[in-house]
C-alpha cells in the first residue's frame, strides 16, 4: 500500500481517532467529514473523538484461509465490535484461542502490526482487540501461578 | 418512456479459460449475442461493458474502449461505457442500457460483461475481489471477503436457526442445476454432505459455500420494444428494473443478517413494473455465498423473512420446485466473473422466457427476476423480464 | 528530586520451554535449563515487535499517573531489535501516545542496555527542566540463532518509565556508568543474527561492568549492600545476577523479585526495565533499590533508587507477576513461525 495513504489514516488507526456529531450525538470510526445521520447539518458541528478503546464483540467468525499478510497467525478470529461509544469496528482478536471468542465477550484495544510492504517495506501499525477477562478453560490463575515458582 | 426489450443473448462458458484473454471474452459473447439478435453492428448504437477489476487483474482501465475496439466499433465511434460495481458490474449495465433505451436516446444497445481472474495468482484474485468490501477498514484489518460473510452467516444462524444443512442444500442445489448446463464451470452435481464436509475458509463457511474466481463473459442486446420485432421473433420485455445502495462495510450497517439495497431494489423493480412477487416463475440469485442466496431470497419476499433455508431444504427452489432458483447453476455452479455475473443472469432468464432452456426448462415461465449485488450488499440491482 | 513518576511493563503471552527447544537440537533439556537457571522464554506474537511492545509499555506508565501525551517532552526507545535499522521506534511510540509533534525523540542502541541510557538522558532533560516528562523505554525481541545457545535464552518483553519531577514513586538519587570497549557480544549491520564470544562474555563482560559499577554507584551513595531492599541486575541467564549479587554482598532474598530470566529468559534492553517493575509493583515507600543494567560491547548503568509515599497512590494492580503467569506454551514450530525464522516466499 502506497506510504502516503497509510500515513495519512495513522493517528485513526494507532489512536482511534474517529468523530463525534455534536449536532445528533452520533459517534463515527473511521471518521466522518459529514455526518451519517444528520448529513449537512452537521457541517461546522463536528469534533474528533478518541475511542476509549472497549467494547462488545457483535459478531465473530475464525478465519481459515488467511488476508494477504496474515499466515503467521494461522486460523485467527475475526470480530465486529461495538465500542462502547456506539461506533463499530472490524478488527482481529488476538492472543485468546479462536475457539474462546464469542459474541458478547468484552474486549480492549492493543496496538499490533497489521502486516508489511515487504520486508524492505514500510511497517503499518494498527489496532487490534483482546478478551478483558483472562480466559483460562484448564486451570486458574493462581494455580499456574504456584507450579511456575515450585519449578524454581 | 418507452418499453424496452432484450432481443439477443449470448454466453461463453465459465472458468479457467487459460488460452482466452478479456477481451476475446468480451468479443465472443457479444458476437454470439448480436448474431442471436439478428442485428448488424451498424444497428447499435451503444455499448455497456460491465467489468470489475480489469485494472488490478490486467493492469487495464479504460475497459470500455479496449472491448469497443477489439469489437471493431471503435471505427463507427460507438458510445462505449464501462460500469463498475464490484460483482454488480454486469447488473448495473444493463440498468444503465435499459435507462438509455427507455429514455429514447438510443435504441438499440449491447450489454457485455466480462472478467478475467485467472491472470494472476490465487491471492492475488482474492485480494482483488476484496475490493468489493471497504479496503481500508476492512480487508487492511485482517477481514476476507469471505469472513464478512462469515459474520453474517452467523448472524443468520443465530436469528433464525438457520443450519449448515441449509446453506448446503444451496450449494448442492445450484450443483444439481448446473451438471444440466454444459457452459457452466463445474457441471456435475455435488452432494449436500461433501458442501458440509469441504474445507473450512471461514467458520462457518466452507470452500463449497464459496463461489469460484472465474474468467468468462455474457452480453444481451436491448432494444425499443416498438422496434424489436424487425430483429426478433421472441423479444423478451423488460418490465421493471430497481437499483440501491448500502454502507460499504458491514460494520456500518444495521443489521448482519440482512442486505436492505436487495429488498429496496426489488421494491423499485417490482413497483415499476406493476407485478407481485408472487407472479415470479423463475429467479437468478446471486449467490457469492450460499448464505447470500439466502438473505436475498428473504429480502425480495420469495422467503419469509428466516426461512429461506427451510424453502430450500424442501426444494421448493430446485428445478421442479413452487419457484427455482439459479437454473443456470448460480455463481456457485456455473462459475462467477464479477463483471459478466449480472448479465449472464439475463442470459439465464432470456433462455427461460424463450423455452429454450432445454433439460433446464422451467416449465411455464413467464416472469423472471434477477438479483445481482456487490460486496456485502452494498450494491444492488433487480430486473424482471416478461414473455412478451 | 527528578525520578520515575510511573511505569509499564509488558510481556508478551507466548513461552516456549527449555525442555522443548532442547529436544529439537537433541540436547538434555532438563540439565540445560539447570545449567542455566532458565525454564521456559516468552516469545512474542506474529504481530508483535519492539515497536508494539513499547506502545503498550508506555501506554500503561502514561494511564497509571494521568500524563498526558502532551506533556511529554520526551521519548527514547532503547533495544538491540528495532524493527527498522533506519527510522525510529521513538516516533512511533510518540504518535501512539499523542506525544506529537512538541518533543524531541531518538533511539539507543547498546546492546542489552540501550534502555537505560534513556533513563540517564530524560534524567538530564528534566533535571535541567527542558522538558516536564521524558519517557525512557527499554524493549527487545531479540533473534537468536537456531541452534545457537543463545537460543535458550533470547526473548522479548520490556518496560517504560516516565521521568519528571512531579509526585516522583522512584527517586533516583544517583546514577553512574562503567564503559569500556570490549567486544564480547555483537551483531553487523544487515545480519539476522549476533554472534558472541561464549566464555569470555563473563569473567571480562558483564562481572567486570556490573561489579565495577555497583561498587562505583554504591561509593557515591555511600551505602553497603545492607542498605537495599533490593537489587535489580541485567540478567542474561538466572546465574549471572545471583553470583554478582553474592560477590557484592547481597542475599538471595534481595535478588529474587527482580529476577525475572528463570522464567521470562532474557529480554535484553527490556530486562532491568522488567525487574525493576516487578519490584515497584511490591515495593514499600522508603524502599531503596541497587540497578545495574549491563550492555555488551560493554557497559553498565547504575542507579541507586528510593521508593517514596507517592508509589502507595498509583494503580498498580496489573502487574508482572500477573504477566508472567498468563503466558501460554508454545512448541517449537509454533515458536519459529512466530519469530520469523520461518521465511515465506514473497509475493504469494
Amino acid at each position: 500500500m502506497a506510504v502516503p495513504r497509510f500515513w495519512r489514516e495513522m493517528p485513526v488507526r494507532y489512536n482511534l481517532i474517529g468523530s463525534h456529531c455534536t449536532g445528533c450525538d452520533m459517534y463515527h470510526y473511521p471518521p466522518r467529514t459529514m455526518c451519517s445521520g444528520c448529513h449537512r447539518e452537521s457541517l461546522g458541528k463536528m469534533e474528533e473523538h478518541q475511542f476509549a478503546g472497549t467494547g462488545q464483540i457483535v459478531a465473530c467468525t475464525v478465519v481459515y484461509q488467511p488476508q494477504q499478510g496474515y499466515e503467521m497467525h494461522g486460523p485467527y478470529p475475526m470480530a465486529m465490535i461495538e465500542m462502547d461509544e456506539g461506533a463499530r469496528i472490524t478488527a482481529q482478536i488476538v492472543d485468546v484461542a479462536p475457539e474462546m471468542v464469542k459474541r458478547g465477550m468484552r474486549v480492549k484495544a492493543v496496538f499490533r502490526k497489521l502486516g508489511e510492504d515487504s520486508e524492505s517495506g514500510i511497517i503499518y501499525y494498527g489496532t487490534k482487540f483482546t478478551p478483558v477477562e483472562e480466559l483460562e478453560p484448564e486451570e486458574e490463575d493462581e494455580e499456574s501461578a504456584d507450579s511456575v515458582e515450585a519449578e524454581l | 418512456m418507452r418499453d424496452v426489450s432484450i432481443i439477443g443473448a449470448g454466453i461463453t462458458k465459465f472458468g479457467e479459460l487459460w488460452d482466452k484473454s478479456l477481451r476475446e471474452l468480451g468479443l465472443m459473447a457479444g458476437l454470439e449475442a448480436i448474431q442471436d439478435a439478428g442485428i448488424s453492428s451498424s444497428d447499435i448504437d451503444a455499448l455497456y461493458v460491465g467489468n470489475m477489476a480489469a485494472g488490478s487483474l490486467v493492469q487495464q482501465e479504460h475497459v470500455s474502449a479496449l472491448i469497443a475496439d477489439y469489437c471493431a466499433m471503435a471505427g463507427a465511434h460507438i458510445p462505449s461505457t464501462r460500469i463498475e460495481g464490484a460483482s454488480a458490474s454486469g447488473g448495473l449495465a444493463l440498468r444503465q442500457a435499459y435507462i438509455a433505451v427507455a429514455g429514447g436516446f438510443i435504441d438499440v444497445a449491447v450489454v457485455g460483461g466480462a472478467e478475467k481472474m485467472t491472470d494472476v495468482s490465487d491471492s492475488e484474485s482474492a485480494h482483488t475481489l476484496a475490493m468489493g468490501a471497504d479496503e481500508e477498514w476492512e480487508s487492511q484489518q485482517g477481514a476476507t471477503f469471505a469472513s464478512l460473510h462469515a459474520m453474517m452467516a452467523q448472524a443468520h444462524m443465530t436469528e433464525f436457526g438457520t443450519t449448515r444443512e441449509m446453506l448446503s442444500a444451496v450449494a448442492s442445489k445450484n450443483h444439481g442445476h448446473a451438471a444440466l448446463n454444459p457452459l457452466a464451470q463445474f457441471p456435475f452435481p455435488v452432494k449436500p454432505e461433501a458442501v458440509s464436509s469441504s474445507g473450512l475458509v471461514s467458520d462457518p463457511l466452507r470452500m463449497l459455500d464459496c463461489a469460484p474466481q472465474s474468467d468468462g463473459g455474457a452480453a444481451v442486446v436491448l432494444c425499443a420494444s416498438e422496434r424489436a420485432k424487425e430483429f426478433s421473433k421472441n423479444p423478451i420485455s423488460i418490465i421493471g428494473s430497481g437499483q440501491a445502495s448500502d454502507t460499504l462495510s458491514l460494520h456500518h450497517r444495521a443489521s448482519l443478517s440482512r442486505m436492505p439495497a436487495i429488498g429496496v431494489a426489488s421494491e423499485r423493480a417490482f413497483a415499476q413494473a406493476g407485478r407481485k412477487v408472487a407472479d415470479v416463475s423463475v429467479a437468478e440469485i446471486h449467490d457469492n455465498f450460499t448464505i447470500s442466496e439466502l438473505i436475498a431470497l428473504e429480502e425480495i419476499g420469495l422467503a419469509e423473512r428466516g426461512s429461506a433455508g427451510q424453502l430450500t431444504l424442501d426444494g421448493a427452489t430446485t428445478l421442479g420446485g413452487a419457484i427455482p432458483v439459479n437454473t443456470g447453476g448460480g455463481l456457485k455452479a456455473r462459475g462467477h466473473p464479477p463483471g459478466a455475473t449480472g448479465v449472464a443472469q439475463a442470459v439465464e432468464i432470456v433462455q427461460q422466457l424463450r423455452g429454450s432452456a432445454g433439460e433446464r426448462q422451467v416449465k411455464g415461465a413467464t416472469l423472471g427476476l434477477l438479483e445481482n449485488h456487490g460486496g456485502t450488499g452494498a450494491t444492488a440491482v433487480v430486473h424482471l423480464l416478461e414473455v412478451n | 528530586m527528578s525520578g520515575i513518576v510511573s511505569y509499564g511493563a509488558y510481556i508478551p503471552r507466548y513461552k516456549i520451554e527449555t525442555t522443548e527447544i532442547a529436544s529439537v537440537w537433541g540436547q538434555d533439556g532438563s540439565a540445560m535449563a539447570r545449567n542455566l537457571n532458565v525454564f521456559s522464554k516468552s516469545v512474542p506474537g506474529p504481530d508483535e515487535d519492539v515497536i508494539t511492545i513499547a506502545v503498550e509499555c508506555a501506554r500503561t506508565a502514561m494511564k497509571r499517573c494521568g500524563v498526558t501525551g502532551q506533556q511529554v517532552g520526551a521519548i527514547y526507545t532503547g533495544s538491540e531489535s528495532h524493527p527498522y535499522a533506519v527510522k525510529p521506534s521513538s516516533t512511533v511510540v510518540a504518535e501512539a501516545v499523542c506525544a506529537t509533534p512538541y518533543l524531541t525523540a531518538a533511539d539507543y542502541e547498546f546492546a542489552c542496555k540501550a534502555g537505560t541510557a534513556a533513563i540517564q538522558t530524560c534524567l538530564g532533560m528534566v533535571g535541567d527542566r527542558q522538558i516536564d516528562y521524558g519517557l525512557a523505554i527499554g524493549v527487545d525481541t531479540s533473534q537468536s540463532a537456531p541452534g545457537d545457545a543463545l537460543e535458550y535464552s533470547a526473548s522479548a518483553g520490556g518496560g517504560a518509565f516516565l521521568i519528571g519531577r512531579d509526585k516522583v514513586i522512584a527517586e533516583i538519587n544517583h546514577t553512574t556508568s562503567y564503559t569500556t570497549d570490549t567486544p564480547d557480544f555483537w551483531r553487523r549491520e544487515g545480519q539476522q543474527y549476533p554472534r558472541h564470544g561464549g566464555r569470555f562474555t563473563g569473567k571480562p563482560a558483564y562481572f567486570l561492568h556490573v561489579a565495577s559499577c555497583a561498587q562505583l554507584t554504591m561509593k557515591m551513595a555511600g551505602t553497603e549492600a545492607k542498605d537495599y531492599q533490593y537489587i535489580v541486575t541485567h540478567q542474561p541467564n538466572g546465574k549471572f545476577p545471583v553470583r554478582v549479587a553474592k560477590a557484592l554482598g547481597f542475599t538471595t532474598e534481595q535478588v529474587e523479585t527482580g529476577l525475572l530470566t528463570p522464567r521470562v529468559g532474557n529480554t535484553y534492553s527490556g530486562a532491568v526495565f522488567l525487574g525493576l517493575a516487578a519490584v515497584f509493583d511490591v515495593a514499600k515507600p522508603g524502599d531503596r533499590i541497587l540497578s545495574i543494567a549491563y550492555g555488551s560491547g560493554a557497559g553498565s548503568d547504575g542507579f541507586d533508587i528510593t521508593i517514596t509515599d507517592h508509589i502507595e497512590n498509583l494503580d498498580r494492580s496489573a502487574t508482572v507477576e500477573q504477566m508472567i503467569s498468563r503466558m501460554k506454551i508454545i512448541n517449537y514450530p509454533t515458536y519459529a513461525k512466530y519469530c520469523g525464522k520461518i521465511h515465506m516466499r514473497s509475493g504469494g
